[in-house]
């Protein structure tokens, strides 16, 4: 099933796109981790898929074919935006209570002890909360909830490495714990190489790649041998980018498998996620491999 | 040995959020507005209720005074002129702010504030849906201050009765007609959907603050030139008195004379009529003899004092209309207008 599934999806803001012609399949279960920098539309993407944002182009359903901002849809999905994701002037108590009587389903007690845990008390207003508390009050009051899937966005720009260290793990703890499939951005892929298992690289308001990390990696291969042969090699081989050092170059090629045959004068070298994805972001136009065979890594290597 | 098994449940179907958490997600948001328009609104009743139980001795005392051209009389009257009227009149030209400032600062910011501080992209996300919570919210909140604003101008039409008689005012005056009845409940209603759809529509609060008000004092002068043209008035050929104002007078819209066939009289003769009734010179002949003398008939449209209550429901009936449609807008942009 797919969680969040999106065609030709696009949103035009004025005369410029904020997305375009975005076509995705994302798979439940999962920490989808969406990567860009700023201004990529991945908070325009988020924004249609939470339903906030009504698409200019295409369409967006979540959870198995709900329509985003259905009712349905407004039931299983909890999002945490950017920046402010809660009232400043309401007690942390009163964003419990404001929660609970805005949805169908609320795990009070769940929601009460994950706060005591983090040491954050009931009767702070939630603007006198530190930035990493503000964000974890969003965590909380969004998983308690009981969603089946979790949208954050940008969850750990205010945060400082242990606080990201924390939010990362209450959010690993309940996709173990309840299944809940999870959307996070970030403008840095550090933030989230660890944790996610699928990825989609936007800019430009265009998905560059998308597809399971373990599939992207298998897919790709990094080729280093002779400069001069760089663009000879690179034209029969199906290259995202050529790196030139001197006297040697680095292609990063799509491949089949290991078994695929190097051109004689270059060895080939497994590809590191980061590598992978500037690779992508700074190659603009380069369309990366097909979306929604992502679980066929042959298919990605066409 | 077939096992008994249960029937397939059918898919459970996403029931609605109840309405009834809304009453305190509003209560709890809206807790500013909520206890600052009955308390202002509550201690202006409690002055007013003091200062009208003065007024009301003090006319009660004057309209017993006997004779009414004695020096004891004429002080009480200029005594009430001066001092309750003085009150009166500017209780009066102050509550007149009360609609517009409810429209700036509830009314304006309810939604404007959300799409400001960003706390939209939570409010709307929640499983009960924008349009419930919009709908919800703004029903609930409209609700109360119409119903404070109604309640609170019941006690405004006992405290200005007297001055109605006595400072030369009909019920249909402006400043006064839209005080009474429904007609103040009406304005702050309409007041409050300004805002709440400027804010939506502007999505900032300064701004919209500033088009509800202007949009409510245009809306309100407006009102005021096209009052006599509601279709409830009445035309008679009987003259009718037009020299003084007072408590019982119509509201005449209208006056014209027409000939002995029905065609309309020319200026020139009704001029000359007119001419034995000014400049202060002692007329030679009553209205009507002269009416008789010129061969005029005159005309008079005009909305009697029996119509206050049409008139007023009249008014309140399209200030309601104009309100849910105003929150109807306001409901239609949260749909379609949110990010």
């Amino acid at each position: 099933m797919s969680i969040i599934e999106t065609s030709g999806l696009g949103k035009r803001y004025g005369k410029s796109w904020a997305l375009r012609d975005c076509t995705l399949e994302i798979p439940s279960g999962q920490v989808a981790a969406l990567v860009g920098p700023n201004g990529a539309g991945k908070s325009t993407l988020m924004n249609m898929a939470a339903g906030l944002t009504v698409p200019t182009a295409g369409t967006v359903t979540v959870l198995g074919g709900e329509p985003a901002g259905s009712p349905a849809a407004l039931d299983g999905i909890a999002f945490a935006a950017q920046d402010a994701p809660v009232y400043k002037n309401l007690s942390v108590r009163d964003m419990l209570h404001l929660t609970r009587n805005l949805n169908r389903r609320f795990d009070q007690r769940s929601a009460q002890a994950r706060l005591a845990d983090l040491g954050i008390p009931l009767g702070k207003k939630a603007g006198k909360l530190s930035g990493g508390q503000q964000a974890q009050l969003a965590l909380t009051l969004a998983l308690a909830r009981r969603p089946r899937l979790l949208i954050l966005d940008e969850p750990l720009a205010a945060l400082d490495p242990l606080a990201r260290q924390d939010f990362l793990s209450t959010v690993m703890t309940a996709m173990a714990d309840d299944g809940v499939s999870v959307l996070l951005s970030s403008h840095a892929l550090a933030d989230l190489e660890r944790v996610a298992d699928y990825l989609v690289v936007l800019s430009g308001g265009e998905v560059r790649v998308a597809g399971q990390v373990d599939d992207l990696l298998a897919g790709h291969r990094v080729l280093t041998g002779p400069a001069e042969a760089a663009d000879q090699s690179a034209a029969q081989l199906s290259t995202v980018q050529v790196k030139r050092a001197g006297a040697q170059a680095h292609l990063l090629v799509r491949t089949s498998g290991p078994d695929d045959p190097v051109p004689p004068g270059w060895e080939a070298y497994t590809v590191g996620l980061e590598e992978l994805t500037l690779a992508y972001l700074r190659a603009p136009g380069t369309p990366g491999p097909s979306l929604v065979q992502h679980t066929q890594p042959t298919e990605v290597a066409r | 040995m077939t096992m008994l098994t249960l029937p397939a449940q059918p898919l459970p179907g996403i029931k609605p959020v109840p309405w009834r958490g809304m009453a305190w997600v509003t209560w709890r948001q809206h807790r500013a507005t909520l206890i600052s328009v009955p308390a202002v609104l509550g201690a202006i009743a409690v002055f007013l209720w003091i200062m009208g139980l003065k007024i009301h001795h003090d006319y009660a005392v004057l309209t017993a005074c006997h004779p009414f051209d004695s020096n004891a009389c004429q002080t009480l009257n200029i005594n009430f002129n001066q001092t309750d009227w003085t009150t009166g009149n500017t209780v009066n030209i102050l509550l007149h702010l009360v609609p517009p400032l409810i429209g700036v600062f509830a009314g304006a910011p309810v939604l404007a504030r959300e799409l400001e501080t960003g706390t939209f992209r939570y409010a709307w996300t929640q499983g009960i849906g924008r349009a419930r919570w919009t709908i919800a919210k703004l029903t609930l909140l409209a609700l109360a201050i119409t119903a404070v604003a109604g309640a609170f101008s019941q006690l405004y039409a006992w405290f200005f009765q007297p001055f109605l008689a006595q400072e030369d005012m009909t019920v249909y005056t402006a400043t006064v007609f839209d005080m009474r009845g429904v007609d103040f409940a009406a304005w702050t209603l309409a007041a409050f959907s300004i805002g709440v759809f400027f804010g939506m529509l502007i999505r900032r609060i300064v701004p919209a603050m500033a088009a509800t008000l202007g949009v409510y004092l245009g809306l309100a002068l407006t009102t005021w030139g096209i009052r006599a043209h509601y279709p409830l008035a009445l035309v008679t050929s009987k003259p009718v008195s037009l020299i003084f104002f007072n408590v019982s007078e119509p509201l005449v819209v209208a006056t014209w004379y027409t000939r002995p066939g029905g065609q309309p009289a020319s200026q020139s003769v009704v001029s000359q009529f007119l001419s034995n009734f000014h400049n202060g010179s002692r007329p030679t002949m009553t209205w009507t003899q002269g009416l008789a003398h010129y061969g005029l008939t005159q005309w008079t449209r005009y909305i009697p004092v029996s119509r206050f209550w049409p008139m007023q429901l009249f008014e309140g009936g399209w200030l309601l209309v104009f309100s849910v449609l105003a929150i109807a807008a306001t409901v239609w942009l949260v749909r379609h207008r949110a990010a």
